[in-house]
């Protein structure tokens, strides 16, 4: 049975839409910096589910009370890594809450391969199980061609 | 803000088979109340320019050219405004503005009016004000300026960056000074974002020209140079009478006398700030009202004591002795 037709990556939020057009992610982004988020953007070609810390794409943007900002260091992160995925998260800073209070995925691969479900035999025919990408085993910055 | 959305190129991926393809239409923006006027009033009422022009009217003294000037650019926007809903097509003009003058010729005050202005009329997204100098655009190394310079643009994006003695930025005489890229991204982001941003440069007149002969991308890109001319010298005691209003100060009958001759002494001497002056001026007769009342140790001081300038505060300034204030 196919549990994601579609074989796109679904992480985050927003992840099982078609892809955001700009506009619907500035009004994301205005409705983030309307409750005082701080955007930042991440980047990564390895897209395991367990890898939660993606690369960063300079400073989370602080004091920062536009839109037009956010867009425009997006498009700067896109057109440096057009086949990486690429998300917007925003940190809320409120005292107690202190973390990522929103993420979704701005920027995908043309193809996406998926991930293979290995399994090991173990004693006394346990099942281990494992999660590894089909484009993971290419050196990084080859495994998404576009 | 929302342009019309391309069609998404993965809209088939989500059919089911057989049925009809899901609607993708993107969220439509909030509608705009201006977008329905067709009438110059209605578009002031809607965007409630009146009410700025009126405070600043109120607030400026003097400044005739210049407050022409932004109604100028004012009457252009609310014609653009009723094009655009008449279906016409208009660009968005350029609106970034160099202001010269001297000193404390309130470049600042009307740079910040000017946001409100055009924020009002929809031309930038918030009525903020950004503004930044050489420190704030310059780095110290290699690699330093560019990101220094993105992060105060990002920061001043939807609003109004005002770049304070701005031919700072050039040093001539220093041909490996960062500022030179500065400039180059500035001028960049000027051309390709003119709808998040606009540029308001200030200085004075003499070192403004300089720097705009050196650097004519950037005085081919400003569309607006308005320039500050310098006070009357009624207009300069009219300004002190409302600083003083606004701090609860008055002149007593000789003193307003008294400010006008100092004000005709400091106006030939070097370093004349303009408005600058007459509030520095003031400070120190403010000082020296304290420091008489506070000498009559004895006396009960009623409200008018405590607000009222004598002339002997005013006359006691070192302007009367033909030394500098």
């Amino acid at each position: 049975m196919m549990t994601n037709p579609t074989g796109r990556l679904t992480q985050g939020q927003f992840s099982f839409l078609p892809d955001l057009t700009d506009a619907e992610i500035t009004l994301q982004i205005v409705y983030g910096l309307k409750r005082n988020f701080a955007w930042s953007i991440e980047y990564t070609d390895d897209p395991h589910p367990r890898n939660t810390y993606w690369e960063m794409y300079g400073n989370p943007m602080f004091d920062l009370r536009d839109p037009a900002g956010v867009l425009h260091e997006l498009n700067a992160c896109r057109a440096t890594f057009p086949h990486h995925y690429v998300r917007l998260q925003a940190f809320d800073s409120t005292r107690g809450v202190e973390s990522i209070a929103m993420s979704f995925i701005v920027n995908r691969p043309k193809t996406e391969p998926g991930f293979q479900l290995e399994r090991q035999e173990a004693q006394g025919r346990n099942i281990r199980y494992s999660v590894s990408g089909y484009a993971a085993a290419a050196p990084e910055g080859e495994r998404y061609h576009g | 803000m929302a342009e019309p959305a391309a069609p998404r190129p993965n809209s088939t991926l989500y059919s089911i088979p057989g049925a009809s393809v899901a609607s993708t239409a993107p969220a439509a923006a909030p509608p705009d109340p201006v977008a329905a006027a067709r009438s110059v009033a209605e578009v002031l009422a809607l965007s409630q320019v009146d009410a700025v022009f009126a405070d600043l009217d109120r607030d400026l003294v003097g400044l005739a050219p210049v407050k022409q000037r932004i109604r100028d650019i004012a009457a252009l926007l609310v014609v653009d405004k009723l094009r655009l809903n008449a279906g016409l097509s208009a660009h968005t003009p350029s609106l970034h503005m160099s202001f010269t003058g001297n000193p404390g010729t309130g470049k600042t005050t009307v740079a910040l009016r000017m946001a409100q202005v055009l924020h009002r009329l929809g031309y930038v997204r918030t009525g903020q004000l950004v503004a930044a100098t050489r420190d704030d655009l310059v780095g110290q190394y290699i690699g330093h300026t560019a990101p220094k310079t993105r992060e105060v643009l990002k920061r001043a994006m939807g609003g109004v960056l005002f770049i304070d003695e701005a031919y700072y930025l050039y040093r001539p005489e220093n041909e490996r000074d960062y500022g030179q890229e500065a400039i180059e991204i500035l001028l960049q982001v000027m051309e390709n974002q003119r709808d998040d941003l606009v540029v308001i440069l200030a200085g004075y007149a003499q070192r403004m020209r300089t720097f705009f002969e050196s650097n004519p991308g950037m005085r081919s890109r400003i569309a607006h140079h308005l320039d500050f001319p310098d006070y009357s010298s009624g207009e300069l005691l009219l300004i002190a009478d409302r600083m003083l209003d606004s701090m609860n100060y008055q002149f007593s009958p000789g003193a307003r006398e008294a400010f006008a001759e100092y004000l005709a002494r400091r106006r030939s001497q070097p370093h004349f700030a303009n408005a600058r002056s007459v509030r520095n001026a003031l400070d120190r007769i403010r000082l020296r009202q304290a420091s008489r009342l506070f000498s009559q140790a004895e006396r009960v001081l009623s409200r008018t004591d405590l607000t009222t300038l004598e002339p002997q505060d005013i006359r006691a300034s070192r302007v009367f002795d033909g030394g500098v204030a």
